[in-house]
């Protein structure tokens, strides 16, 4: 069945957007990510223009969010105290890394320096979640005992805030600077950031993976709601027909990937993100480097970005 | 009485050999939810009060789309990477363009007329200025027509005008789902020997109705409202999924 988008004014088929809708809702109910990554990219594919895609795919984002994290709240692993310090520091960053953007923009070849960011990001975090979680399973499968948590010089920090979800006594100030550095980079990379997130969650403040995902995509409500009023009010590129077919099969997919994700082992779910991860990397790596086979891509308006 | 008026009153016309007459299968295309596409048919005749000349007519249609600027970058391996290099805006480019005709478009319109009345699909686009934004600016133009004929929006069609007698012709122009909204001029010309002899333009009018036209005007006019809308849409979306499931659970 095609329908026809009224801002997009393109025509689509509805189960296709359903279909896609569903499975990227379902990673996003698994992982704790928004999923943008992986849905730009297909909706680009499908003939959506890039402005709409971008502007209502962050609408389709805060629908599966927030299917996920009622979800999670159900099953008390959302830590709502350490998402609001993230998000605060996420609003923070945000606004830095808008800045950052415009002035590189004014640079040129800001797309560039955005593709770039995410292979060597998604590259590091994927590559080392990986070899974590490997050795992890490794671990449990020899029946050793999981390694104690270090008391490093993040436990010597003031302004120490209990967390009880998580089971955290940690100041707050590593927590918000995680929250600034994942929204500048959200900004300049122009995702939500949950991918970032949720290993910086894991791997720098301690947090259990279980609790992990829902925080996350707490925080990614906030972000990608704010991003969609952005996008509304200032380019007119949210199509809500074409968000609405996609959320359809958002919530319900969030609702079956946090079903999967408790019947899961952490370090499984982690190896199976740091796949996920290594995979978007690696196609955009080829992006880059593999001779396409169209060199001119045509964009609307005079000035596009 | 009334035809000797209507005679003299033909004499009286100053005297032009041909003249097209036409018709249209629709005028207003309505873009709802379900659309499709649309196929438009374009029929008319050639009026003349000499007998039929040696010499063959031919006809060319042309439909065109809203003119928009277009933006065509090109990549370029630098360092080993493929990134986009060089720009060229151009000034103005239908988002559809349609031109059909009797024969090969070469041999049934001159160079000249082609520049003058802007015919082919390259002279259809603007691009005013392009040579200054690269050295060789015609490789964007020529890529902006290869992808968007690939896309169907700009379509060559010769030889799909049937030419009855020298006197009725028809076409069909397929319009595709993709369609932008605006006022789509439709273009007529007879031509002999490459010359342009009698032309026509009329428009047809293509239009969103119904929820489209609602979504689209509440979104440029109030996109606060319009914002708001879509997020109380998601959040709804997003509890009911959650709230149906947890009903499921249970059952």
């Amino acid at each position: 069945m095609q329908i026809y988008l009224p801002i997009a004014e393109v025509s689509v088929n509805a189960f296709l957007l359903l279909g896609l809708g569903g499975i990227v809702g379902i990673l996003s109910g698994m992982f704790g990510v928004g999923g943008g990554f992986l849905m730009t990219p297909l909706l680009f594919f499908i003939g959506i223009p890039p402005a709409v895609a971008v502007a209502t795919e962050a609408n389709q984002i805060v629908a599966s969010s927030f299917s996920g994290v009622l979800a999670h709240l159900r099953r008390k692993t959302v830590d709502l105290r350490m998402g609001t310090v993230l998000l605060v520091g996420g609003l923070i960053g945000a606004a830095i890394g808008v800045v950052i953007f415009n002035y590189l923009k004014s640079l040129g070849q800001v797309d560039l320096l955005v593709k770039l960011c995410y292979v060597v990001f998604l590259g590091v975090i994927g590559g080392m979640m990986f070899v974590e979680s490997l050795r992890a399973i490794r671990r449990t499968r020899r029946g050793a005992p999981p390694a104690r948590k270090k008391h490093g010089w993040v436990h010597g920090l003031p302004f120490k805030m209990r967390f009880r979800t998580s089971g955290l006594y940690i100041s707050v100030i590593p927590p918000v600077l995680v929250g600034v550095s994942v929204g500048i980079l959200a900004a300049i990379m122009g995702v939500g950031g949950g991918f970032i997130m949720v290993p910086a969650m894991i791997y720098l403040l301690g947090m259990p993976t279980k609790v992990v995902v829902g925080t996350s995509l707490f925080q990614i409500i906030f972000v990608t709601a704010f991003t969609t009023l952005l996008h509304a009010t200032t380019n007119y590129t949210v199509d809500v027909a074409l968000a609405v077919l996609l959320l359809v099969g958002g919530v319900i997919g969030a609702q079956i990937g946090a079903m999967i994700g408790t019947r899961m082992k952490a370090e499984q779910l982690r190896i199976l993100l740091a796949i996920m991860v290594l995979a978007v990397c690696s196609k955009l790596a080829l992006d880059l480097l593999l001779t396409p086979s169209e060199l001119y891509s045509i964009a609307s308006g005079a000035g596009g970005h | 009485m009334l035809r000797l008026a209507i005679l003299l009153s033909l004499l009286a016309l100053p005297l032009k050999a041909e003249e097209v007459v036409l018709g249209l299968s629709r005028d207003k295309v309505a873009i709802t939810a379900t659309f499709e596409g649309s196929e438009i048919l374009i029929f008319g005749a050639v009026k003349r009060e000499a007998p039929i000349p040696d010499i063959p007519l031919d006809v060319v249609i042309t439909v065109a789309g809203p003119s928009l600027p277009v933006t065509v970058r090109r990549k370029d391996r630098r360092f080993g990477i493929w990134v986009n290099t060089d720009t060229v805006r151009l000034d103005a480019a239908p988002t559809f363009y349609a031109v059909a005709t009797t024969g090969p478009l070469d041999m049934v319109l001159s160079a000249t007329e082609d520049l003058r009345h802007r015919v082919s699909i390259p002279r259809a686009i603007r691009s005013v200025g392009a040579a200054s934004m690269a050295e060789d600016a015609e490789r964007f133009t020529e890529a902006l027509i290869r992808i968007r004929r690939e896309q169907d929006a700009y379509q060559l069609r010769e030889n799909t005008v049937s030419f009855d007698e020298q006197t009725l012709f028809r076409t069909a122009i397929s319009l595709p789902a993709n369609l932008t909204e605006g006022t789509y001029p439709a273009r007529i010309f007879l031509t002999r020997e490459g010359r342009v002899v009698s032309r026509l333009e009329t428009v047809i009018d293509v239009h969103k109705v119904g929820l489209e036209r609602w979504l689209f005007t509440l979104s440029r006019e109030k996109p606060l409202l319009y914002g708001l809308m879509s997020l109380a849409i998601a959040i709804a979306a997003g509890w009911g999924a959650s709230a149906a499931f947890q009903v499921l659970r249970r059952g």
